[in-house]
């Protein structure tokens, strides 16, 4: 660069001679090198500016640019994450106690169709006619011509159907994946499992929901991703459950019955072994719910657990028991069973003349209405509710299926005197049957309330003590001789002595009364009799036995001999060794724990 | 010296570059290898689901039922019942002089009848 000198000598010498001021030339020259300073720093400046200026616009493009590469873009799965491979199933299994699969899920593909793309629509209905022959084909014909851009012809199709449509060569039927919940084991804990439908759906995949029973109970549980590898593991054990089907069903038939129910459970864990309810379904193909008539002629109706009936005299055990409790009888005392009774010009009789006293354990044995409203009597009605409430008489029960929550229990508007001693042997209060096997699971395990489940646990908490281990001990030796000497004779099973009471009521008219020839016939009872491990539950709706002269419909000739099969056939599958019976007497000791 | 260092420093990016591409190719046919795995990993597992469900299927009860009732001829199979229970002293053990003769000592035998009673 050539730089001006600030006093250049020819310019000084010049004004010197002219008599000017030198210094003015240096002031000058300054001012000119200081402007020219100043341009060039704006220019360098400035082109700074430029450079900043450009780099932030290429960033924001680049930012710009990838947020729109973003939103283009299809969402996919981060590709080094080796879990991804784990978790394919949309819900998770259900197995039973022994880890046998319940339900599973299974693929296979749905059929949709996009007419517009469509060659020869009226071939392609013809061909799908063929194929599926419950289409329709005017309908088809008219979708497959019309204006429709899309519509679905069918939502599970098999293998072999997909490759029959795939023959056909019309690239207007197209087919989506589709994953269906599969219940292998058909007909089998259909009230249990309840169902599974499709929500929301698209072309690539559709959501599998439950829509009754446990699958509803616990749809957010199986369908949890998180948790969608681990299996749901439920108390039934599938082989006991298809073993009282087939004992019930046939029992059932042969009772000329129009429905059954049974309810096994652990007497001491509340798990529920089997619990079935005829007539039944099947899961795979679930049944439309009925539109008109009774709810309850529908297969859908879970008898043992949605069925609120007055369950008879099963429930002169509970009045008994809480009269052991508080000491106002002992097996032994004797209570005055001349009848008729009347409370409120009501009279209370019973089925026949037992004679003007009976002994409190008699009252059970014989089944003396008379007997047992005169121990509910003296028991009171507070009282009375008070202890039915502790063994859940009073809400519907927790079972863990949707259904659990309509088995609301029919209480007495007022409970009065009268309430009580009907009550006292089971008319007035309408209960399901699990609520009573929950009952007598107090009785048979020395008097604790268990809670029902339908989930493996085998160590639960232990519920609260509803009784003393003493009155459960007495109530349970009455129950015994219920049937070694009572109106369960039929029970007797050589090696697992059963111990349990009949109930026969008549089946309310749905106009008001009570029908003659409509019974509800039930046996509860435990087994085996000395060491209660379970609980078993037969409920008949409406059974005659007509092998007699007469038609026969006391629980003694129906539910009995029913409930003494299902005993003899699945006691040995859930691993109880026959044993002689302990002589009972000897061993008991009253004195209170 | 300098121009020493200019070629030793270009020779050293061409050897980087060449290494960080061939971690590159070798990488991306590791992920090839394992996402092929993966779908692999996916086909078998909805494979054994479905061979699940079949088992589960091929075993439901009602069909074992029909199969015992078909083939009741050949295996005379029943319900359990009550009196199959038997006790380890029913079960037959084979005869002793069978054992001898096959030459076993049972001098040297060890006491186990009470073995029970410390499991």
């Amino acid at each position: 660069m050539i730089r001006t000198p600030l006093r250049p000598l020819a310019r000084i010498l010049e004004v010197r001679r002219e008599g000017g001021n030198p210094d003015a030339i240096e002031r000058e020259n300054i001012r000119l090198r200081h402007e020219e300073m100043r341009d060039r720093s704006r220019r360098r400046a400035e082109g700074r500016l430029l450079v900043m200026g450009v780099m932030f616009f290429l960033a924001f493009c680049v930012v710009g640019g990838r947020m729109a590469v973003l939103a283009q873009s299809e969402p996919a799965e981060p590709r080094a994450s080796a879990a991804g491979a784990a978790i394919l199933a949309q819900r998770a299994d259900i197995v039973d106690r022994k880890n046998r699969i319940l339900a599973t899920n299974f693929n296979t593909h749905s059929l949709y169709a996009q007419p517009q793309q469509m060659i020869e629509p009226e071939r392609a209905a013809d061909e799908l006619v063929r194929i599926f022959p419950d289409l329709d084909h005017a309908r088809l014909v008219r979708d497959f011509t019309g204006k429709r851009k899309f519509l679905w012809v069918k939502k599970k199709i098999s293998p072999e159907q997909r490759q029959a449509v795939h023959d056909i060569g019309e690239p207007g039927l197209l087919f989506g994946p589709r994953e269906m919940r599969l219940y292998p084991n058909g007909k089998l804990a259909a009230h249990v499992l309840g169902g599974a439908s499709f929500g929301r759906e698209g072309v690539h995949a559709a959501e599998v929901i439950g829509v009754a029973g446990l699958e509803k109970f616990y749809d957010a549980r199986l369908r949890d991703p998180a948790q969608g590898h681990k299996p749901l593991k439920l108390s039934i054990d599938l082989t006991i459950q298809a073993a009282i089907e087939r004992v019930l069903h046939g029992g059932m038939r042969l009772m000329n019955a129009k429905g059954a129910a049974a309810v096994l459970m652990d007497a001491h864990t509340g798990e529920v072994v089997s619990i079935a309810s005829l007539p039944d379904f099947d899961p795979n193909d679930r049944p439309r719910p009925p539109v008109s008539g009774d709810a309850s002629d529908s297969p859908l109706f879970n008898r043992s657990v949605q069925g609120v009936y007055e369950l008879g005299s099963t429930f002169k055990i509970f009045a008994m028991a809480q009269a052991l409790e508080l000491g106002l009888v002992t097996p032994s005392t004797m209570i005055d069973t001349q009848g008729p009774l009347r409370q409120d010009g009501f009279k209370i009789r019973d089925f026949r003349n037992y004679g003007p006293k009976l002994t409190a354990s008699k009252v059970i044995v014989k089944s003396s209405n008379v007997g047992t409203a005169r121990i509910a009597r003296q028991i009171g009605a507070e009282r009375q509710q008070e202890f039915l409430k502790s063994l859940g008489f009073f809400e519907p029960t927790p079972l863990e299926i949707i259904e659990a929550a309509g088995g609301q229990p029919l209480l007495p508007q007022r409970w009065n005197e009268l309430s009580t001693m009907t009550i006292s042997y089971g008319h007035g209060l309408s209960s399901s049957p699990l609520h009573l096997a929950v009952g007598y699971a107090a009785i048979a395990n020395g008097g604790r309330r268990v809670t029902p489940t339908l989930l493996h646990n085998p160590n639960p908490e232990p519920g609260p003590r509803v009784m003393s281990r003493a009155s459960a001990d007495a109530a349970r030796i009455m129950l015994r001789k219920v049937v070694t000497e009572g109106t369960a004779s039929m029970a007797e099973v050589p090696g697992y002595s059963v111990a349990g009471k009949t109930g026969t009521a008549d089946k309310p008219r749905p106009t008001g009364g009570y029908y003659d020839d409509k019974v509800i016939a039930t046996f509860a009872s435990f087994f085996p009799a000395h060491d209660p491990k379970y609980v078993l539950i037969v409920t008949l709706d409406e059974p005659v036995e007509t092998s007699g002269d007469e038609p026969r419909r006391t629980a003694g000739w129906t539910a009995v001999p029913v409930a003494a099969e299902i005993v003899a056939r699945v006691a040995p599958l859930l691993g109880l060794r026959p044993v002689i019976e302990p002589d009972e007497l000897a061993d008991i000791t009253l004195t209170s724990n | 010296m300098r121009s020493f260092l200019y070629i030793l420093s270009a020779l050293a990016v061409i050897g980087l570059a060449f290494w960080a591409y061939r971690e590159n190719y070798e990488t991306q046919a590791a992920q090839d290898q394992a996402e092929s795995l993966e779908r692999q990993i996916a086909y078998k597992r909805e494979r054994l689901r479905v061979l699940r469900a079949e088992w589960a299927y091929l075993n439901r009860p009602d069909r074992l039922r029909e199969l015992a009732e078909l083939n009741y001829e050949a295996l005379r199979l029943m319900p359990l019942q009550s009196h199959q229970f038997g006790r380890v002293d029913q079960v037959a053990y084979p005869p002793e002089e069978g054992l001898e003769s096959l030459g076993i000592d049972f001098d040297a035998s060890v006491e186990v009848s009470n073995m029970e009673d410390a499991q």
